[in-house]
């Protein structure tokens, strides 16, 4: 019975912190990450940087937006089908009613100059709550020097090419199976 | 019908694309034009909307893009349409990703791809700067002239979050909220 309830309230508790997480999410699902950060790591301490960060690799190789495959992931990881589930109606249910809201009595929200305005500053705002996260994910991702060499690579072939990141992580997949397989071939 | 269609055409832009939100707008818009369900300016503007609202851009064009095309009940059947996929694959996903969590290969694979993450997230930060703290079509001239390429009210806003996260425990919501008021003032009034 208690167990029940606990179930019940922990599964109301992670569907209002998604909802948080996607009522605040502004510029794609990257932005989510500082977010997900403080509500999940920090604040309910459900789990670790670590764990988050793969789930994110992960989030990023699958189809669809990033922010409901991580959501989802994160969900199942901590309350199995249900919670995979919870945590994605909890995230995608403030976008949807903010703009049907908007669809439904503002036409376009977009062209009033305040809006605008308001808008741009939160986007100023968002890079730097961005750059913080990677700088959090670089001390916990950087270990050795080829770590450093994939993190560059990363940047500038993103940044000065037009190869999809699905290719990239591919790729660096592919080259830690074959490094993999070689060290373990020497050591036998 | 017309909420079926919704849903089958949304679905299918949820399983094929790869890279989140901003790989779809392409697909939606070629959906959109072969069902003859909106014009490309309705739809520009929807992508506006979608990307300064807040919330995943998917799920903010699904919804949009359904509910104008048939109303409440089509923008609840795009939304679904779009979220299912992810949720089909990553439970079955899931299932695999546990069970083989611990074993040697996988952990190393991730111990790759963790460095890969931190890049496309610091990549992720220049796209948001692209359309925030650099002037549209700034080019690079000498003498560089910094006021010409970069938004100056925007770094201002930029620097201050900065310096509020690195010095405080502020919580993002209260610098997304603050930075808000602040783009008011600084773009709004001046």
């Amino acid at each position: 019975m208690t167990d029940e309830k606990n179930r019940f309230e922990f599964l109301f508790e992670m569907f209002m912190t998604f909802f948080k997480i996607g009522m605040f999410t502004f510029g794609g699902g990257y932005a989510m990450i500082p977010l997900m950060e403080e509500e999940i790591i920090h604040k309910k301490e459900w789990m670790k940087k670590e764990d988050i960060m793969d789930l994110f690799a992960v989030s990023e190789t699958v189809p669809g937006s990033i922010a409901i495959n991580t959501s989802t992931f994160i969900g199942y990881s901590l309350a199995g089908g249900v919670g995979a589930i919870t945590a994605m109606v909890g995230v995608v249910l403030p976008s949807f009613l903010i703009i049907t809201a908007i669809a439904a009595f503002f036409g376009a929200i977009s062209g009033n100059h305040m809006v605008d305005a308001a808008f741009l500053g939160i986007r100023c705002a968002v890079v730097a709550l961005i750059w913080k996260s990677a700088g959090g994910f670089f001390k916990s991702s950087i270990k050795e020097k080829k770590d450093i060499v994939l993190l560059i690579s990363t940047v500038l072939i993103l940044l000065f090419t037009s190869i999809h990141p699905v290719i990239v992580m591919a790729i660096a997949a592919l080259l830690s199976v074959l490094t993999f397989k070689l060290k373990s071939g020497d050591s036998v | 019908m017309t909420y079926l269609r919704l849903f089958i055409t949304f679905f299918k832009i949820g399983l094929i694309s790869f890279g989140g939100g901003y790989a779809m707008i392409p697909i939606i818009e070629d959906a959109i034009v072969k069902n003859g369900w909106l014009t490309p300016a309705d739809f520009y503007n929807i992508i506006a909307v979608s990307e300064t609202t807040p919330g995943p851009i998917a799920v903010n064009s699904a919804t949009f893009v359904g509910y104008r095309v048939a109303g409440f009940f089509g923008g609840i059947s795009a939304t679904i349409g779009i979220a299912m996929p992810s949720l089909i694959i990553i439970i079955l996903i899931s299932t695999y990703l546990f069970k083989y969590k611990d074993s040697k290969v996988v952990e190393n694979i991730f111990g790759w791809l963790r460095p890969v993450i931190t890049g496309l997230i610091i990549v992720a930060g220049f796209h948001v700067a692209k359309t925030s703290l650099i002037n549209e079509g700034a080019e690079m001239s000498i003498p560089f002239n910094i006021s010409s390429v970069f938004n100056i009210k925007g770094l201002i806003i930029f620097g201050l979050t900065a310096i509020m996260l690195g010095k405080t425990k502020i919580h993002p919501i209260l610098a997304i909220v603050g930075s808000g008021i602040l783009g008011v003032i600084l773009f709004g009034f001046f």
